[in-house]
């Protein structure tokens, strides 16, 4: 099952939009409320960035019987240095960003934690993709 | 000396921190027990916990986004922060509750706690 949502670079009241969706449609769906929680912090966390940094994301989350699926792709100035991103504390984010209680730094770490697997790729002056696993079973669900 | 816990409805919570219910957006069953506050939306999403009460200075379509991502579902805005409309809408559409107060985030933390709210940790 597939689903695919737009996102809007710099269009702060709508984010989380899509993530909610995607919350709404897992719950239908009776998929784990602990994985639920788990998958939409990470989804809202990148949801977030693609607003913050990108000028437009779609946001695709593919469903089966043994994994979550969620891929950001967005076209934007792309990251430079995606081990530097990756560091507690270390944000390139407005002031505008921060206004809204993010921009600390700790939105890729904390999508790390939430997923089983994070694979993102950037193109600097074109875009980033944000590619996250979550397994049914046997991910870092059922190991906390 | 040891500390009271008590297990809080909407009201009392409100009544605690002379704040006033502006959204009552779910009917807790098991009431609360637990709160956390920040003003940052990136400290509240890496909570683990669930069913805390978010004590925020921040009102922002975002800190109700925040909420329902996390699975707050009782929110109270210090230092006199409103919540807007638009922001009421989105909360009970959500399922969550908004609790305004003049508090600084200082003093109503101290209170609730005093009151018997645990922290996170």
């Amino acid at each position: 099952m597939k689903f695919e949502y737009d996102i809007e670079g710099g269009n702060f009241s709508r984010a989380g939009f899509a993530s909610s969706e995607v919350k709404k449609k897992l719950r239908q769906l009776n998929v784990d409320i602990q994985i639920v929680r788990r998958i939409v912090v990470a989804l809202y966390e990148a949801e977030v960035n693609v607003v913050a940094h990108a000028w437009y994301g779609k946001m695709t989350v593919d469903i089966d019987e043994e994994k979550i699926l969620l891929i950001l792709d967005d076209e934007g100035p792309g990251i430079e240095d995606i081990d530097l991103a990756m560091k507690e504390g270390f944000s390139t984010a407005s002031p505008e960003v921060r206004e809204m209680g993010f921009g600390a730094g700790m939105g890729l770490p904390n999508i790390k934690k939430n997923v089983d697997t994070l694979k993102i790729t950037s193109e600097p002056g074109k875009g980033t993709r944000v590619e996250m696993i979550t397994y049914m079973k046997g991910g870092k669900n059922e190991k906390s | 000396m040891e500390r009271r816990c008590l297990i809080m409805d909407l009201q009392q919570m409100a009544n605690i921190i002379d704040g006033r219910v502006v959204a009552n957006g779910n009917e807790s069953r098991t009431g609360y027990n637990t709160a956390f506050a920040s003003d940052l939306m990136s400290d509240v999403l890496t909570l683990d916990q669930e069913n805390v009460v978010l004590i925020t200075g921040l009102a922002t379509l975002q800190t109700i986004r925040t909420a329902e991502m996390a699975d707050i579902n009782c929110i109270i805005f210090v230092r006199n922060k409103k919540a807007s409309p638009e922001m009421i809408s989105l909360a009970r559409e959500s399922g969550i509750n908004i609790v305004e107060c003049r508090y600084t985030m200082f003093r109503a933390s101290g209170l609730l706690y005093q009151a018997g709210l645990n922290p996170v940790y």
